[in-house]
């Protein structure tokens, strides 16, 4: 918890500042969309952060938006498909691959820093190979309004994708912090073999986190494909994973596994939007985004070790 | 046991010379707690001193400060007859003290001469490259020395652990070590190693060279040491001279007062071949079978030495081995176990060997621990109830003496006997049919030993069927009803408690039949 208190401080005290220096921080236009993107990033960094609490990694997100991006489209405006089924291929895939990801990780003992390596560049082909390596787009097609105003409609003036995040998170929340199965994924983060011993399945624990990685890549690809409404396969959806995994370790997350909360990895989504939008509106150059939340990640988990080491220290002592 | 390598009146070498090391009156304080007050200690050449004392009190703190890793607040050190000061490892190396680790010091991807001279490797112009051929060369002699005959081009990783022990005293010796200070060092090895270990030391010793022996088994102190110092909660609790060195002295000092080493009887009724297991078979030992009966109400102790195939016969026995396998069947019942949720689902528990890598997650409180294996009884529709989680911890703390401020207390800031309750508890919560114990009390102090062994009795009288498997010779004695002996992989052969004495297992242990070992199961 007081991990979380930090960075939230952190978010805070950036969130005034920027404000006071430029009141447009705090304009409908701008908290709106921020809204929009916080939703967006915070579904799929959670589902990273599951993977990571388990000690594994997932670097082929990015790579699954492409595919979901060029899938969907494709399903809906020339494939014909109803707007359901469409989601469902585009949620079902990312859910497959992430169990395949799962079984070579806990099957054949692979480590899953090189498998969704692979996955990363094997679904960033095959997604420019669907599309011709052409950018697709909704275009004038009809018959999917629904899906649309679901993923990127609005709610009581708040946009689809953060009130997403809000129910996802919930159920999250209660997932990993009240549920067996969350337990168990901490227990098997921490220590697979203790897990083992004690008649856990970590097989399918692991697995799990990646398949519901997998689906919640699905549920942001779709509001994603929505919200910039032109996919081109070639760099869409580039990185997103590490903006995920910079989330999930500035919310608490421990790359060794068996730390982390659902309310840490989407304040720190939140702190790395705030921070792009930063730099925006205080006329910070934007080639500079990307050394900006460099440093701050960089400085968060910094202070978190300090700290972390004087509590071990004062322990040791003991 | 083996007899003493010292007899009472083998001459003590330079005894009554300059101590080579004198620590006196050392205290060392950490917030909230005294480690040492005013400990003093000294060590003669060519002397071997044994150092005892329950976890917490003191060794360890004491020989990091000859480590030069703590300061001492009080107290002074002298070398030699002279004052001197250890500000950190170089210093204590200069002043010829070395140093073996309960968890040996190496990289088991070098080889052995690679190791020796570690971060100290002579050079070759014109390229600054290590000389190879000094290093090799220089190696030879010592392994030679230690009686090691094996290349030094070995690499670590292909040699056991006691010649990988060797090697670090080997390096030690490299350094010119004149003092070298042994944690205990023989609690991964065979009693085969141990009795080279034991023989090197008294080499050592004739060499000149001092030891400092820090052992929780007071069978091999009283075969190596020259004296005994005792330490209890951070102060001297006294000596021993060589003739009074004895397993029931240390062990008076040590916690204050007499402990009788007695049996663990019980007459509470047993059922016999409530347990049957057939054709157990471990990846380790794949050409070898075991089967055994245990009766209810009974301790099954299993003895052997290091690499026996004991715990691999249990781990394929509760589903933990892939490759291994198991006919099982408990009262009239025959289980088909195939993994580890299996054996929990019929009541049959392990307590594994590796306390800290297998029985904890010691990043986690002692209520997660204990409700690990049994989250669903303490769940409705998958969400966990903390509170009822909560109660049945209390309990365990409660029934168990569980030394912890309280249930969400993290298990590492617990002490390994409080550490090892949990994980008997988490098993005691969900009612043991079959409670399989691995080394229960290594590395655990005398009094929480005692409490874990009233508690291994205490729940076979209650009608589980309890196997151990010790390596300790006094505590399969002390607990065990009846003890099957294993030897590479199979059971040599069941003694019965009136047969049940050191002779007899050992005969068994390295392999020979003995006339009073029983069938392990009536076919």
């Amino acid at each position: 918890m007081k991990k979380e208190l930090g960075i939230f401080s952190l978010l805070v005290v950036l969130c005034i500042v920027t404000a006071s220096i430029n009141p447009r921080f705090i304009s409908p236009t701008n908290l709106t969309n921020m809204a929009n993107l916080i939703g967006l990033f915070g579904v799929f960094s959670i589902g990273l952060g599951l993977v990571i609490i388990t000690g594994g990694i997932d670097l082929s997100v990015g790579s699954m938006f492409a595919l979901c991006g060029v899938l969907l489209p494709l399903a809906l405006t020339k494939w014909g498909f109803s707007w359901p089924l469409a989601a469902l291929l585009v949620i079902a895939i990312p859910m497959a691959l992430g169990w395949v990801h799962g079984a070579l990780i806990t099957r054949m003992k692979m480590q899953p820093f090189i498998v969704t390596l692979c996955g990363l560049m094997i679904y960033r082909g095959a997604a420019r190979f669907i599309a011709n390596d052409s950018t697709l787009g909704f275009g004038a097609g009809s018959g999917f309004e629904t899906l649309r105003s679901i993923a990127s409609g609005k709610f009581l003036e708040v946009p689809m994708p953060f009130v997403m995040l809000v129910v996802i998170g919930l159920i999250m929340w209660v997932l990993l912090h009240r549920s067996i199965y969350g337990r168990y994924l901490l227990a098997v983060g921490r220590n697979e073999e203790a897990a083992r011993f004690s008649g856990i399945n970590t097989r399918m624990v692991i697995t799990g986190s990646y398949v519901i990685a997998g689906l919640l890549t699905g549920v942001s690809g779709i509001m994603l494909a929505f919200y910039t409404n032109s996919v081109s396969p070639s760099n869409y959806g580039n990185s997103y994973e590490l903006y995920a995994i910079a989330a999930a370790v500035l919310g608490g997350c421990s790359l060794r596994g068996g730390e982390g909360s659902i309310v840490g990895i989407i304040i720190g989504t939140a702190l790395l939007q705030v921070l792009q939008n930063l730099v925006n509106l205080l006329g910070i150059p934007s080639s500079l985004n990307f050394a900006v939340m460099g440093t701050v990640v960089l400085l968060g988990v910094m202070a978190d070790q300090m700290l972390q080491r004087r509590a071990a220290a004062k322990l040791v002592a003991l | 046991m083996s007899e003493p390598i010292l007899t009472p009146q083998s001459p003590i070498i330079h005894m009554d010379s300059t101590p080579l090391l004198e620590m006196r009156g050392i205290s060392k304080r950490f917030p909230g707690v005294v480690a040492l007050d005013g400990v003093s200690l000294s060590v003669g050449r060519g002397e071997v001193l044994a150092l005892c004392g329950e976890n917490g009190a003191g060794k360890s703190t004491l020989m990091k400060i000859l480590g030069g890793i703590y300061q001492p607040e009080e107290g002074e050190l002298w070398v030699d007859g002279k004052p001197v000061k250890i500000q950190d490892v170089n210093d204590s190396m200069r002043l010829g003290i070395g140093f073996i680790h309960q968890e040996l010091n190496v990289l088991d991807n070098l080889d052995i001469a690679a190791n020796i001279f570690l971060g100290r490797e002579p050079l070759v112009t014109p390229f600054k490259l290590i000389d190879r051929k000094k290093i090799h060369a220089d190696t030879a002699p010592l392994l030679k020395r230690l009686g090691l005959d094996i290349p030094s081009d070995t690499l670590l990783r292909n040699l056991s652990i006691a010649q990988q022990q060797m090697v670090e005293i080997a390096k030690a010796l490299s350094l010119n070590a004149r003092l070298i200070i042994m944690d205990e060092p023989t609690s991964s090895l065979t009693l085969t190693e141990t009795d080279c270990l034991l023989d090197l030391i008294a080499g050592l010793r004739a060499e000149g060279v001092s030891i400092v022996y820090i052992s929780h088994r007071l069978g091999e102190v009283s075969r190596c040491a020259d004296r005994v110092v005792v330490l209890r909660d951070g102060k001297n609790a006294g000596g021993l001279d060589r003739a009074d060195i004895n397993h029931d002295n240390i062990v008076a000092k040590m916690v204050g007062r007499e402990i009788k080493n007695t049996r663990l009887a019980s007459d509470a009724p047993k059922t016999p071949g409530f347990l049957k297991v057939r054709n157990a078979r471990s990846s380790r030992y794949p050409n070898q079978s075991v089967s055994f009966d245990a009766a209810r109400g009974e301790v099954l102790g299993f003895a052997g030495l290091v690499g026996a195939g004991r715990s691999e016969i249990m781990k394929a026995l509760v589903g933990l081995d892939e490759q291994g396998a198991a006919e099982v069947t408990l009262g009239n019942q025959s289980l088909r176990i195939r993994r580890a949720s299996d054996a929990i689902d019929n009541g049959i528990f392990l307590v594994p060997e590796d306390r800290r890598g297998e029985g904890l997650v010691v990043g986690m409180s002692v209520r997660e621990n204990t409700t690990l294996p049994s989250l669903a009884t303490y769940s409705t529709a998958g969400i966990i109830s903390k509170a009822r989680e909560t109660a049945i911890t209390n309990e365990q703390i409660v029934s168990l003496k569980i030394k912890t401020p309280n249930a969400e207390s993290l298990i590492r800031n617990l002490s390994g006997g409080n550490q090892q309750k949990v994980v008997i508890g988490k098993w005691l919560a969900m009612g043991p049919k079959v409670l399989i114990l691995d080394e229960p009390t290594r590395g655990i102090d005398v009094g929480a030993k005692a409490e874990i062994y009233k508690l291994i009795r205490t729940l076979a009288d209650n009608g589980a069927v309890i196997l151990m498997i010790s390596s300790d010779m006094e505590e399969v004695l002390h607990v065990s009803d009846r003890i099957a002996v294993m030897h590479e992989g199979h059971i040599t052969g069941v003694l019965d408690r009136p047969d049940c004495d050191e002779q007899n297992i050992m005969q068994l242990a390295v392999g020979r039949t003995s006339p009073v070992s029983k069938p392990a199961f009536v076919a």
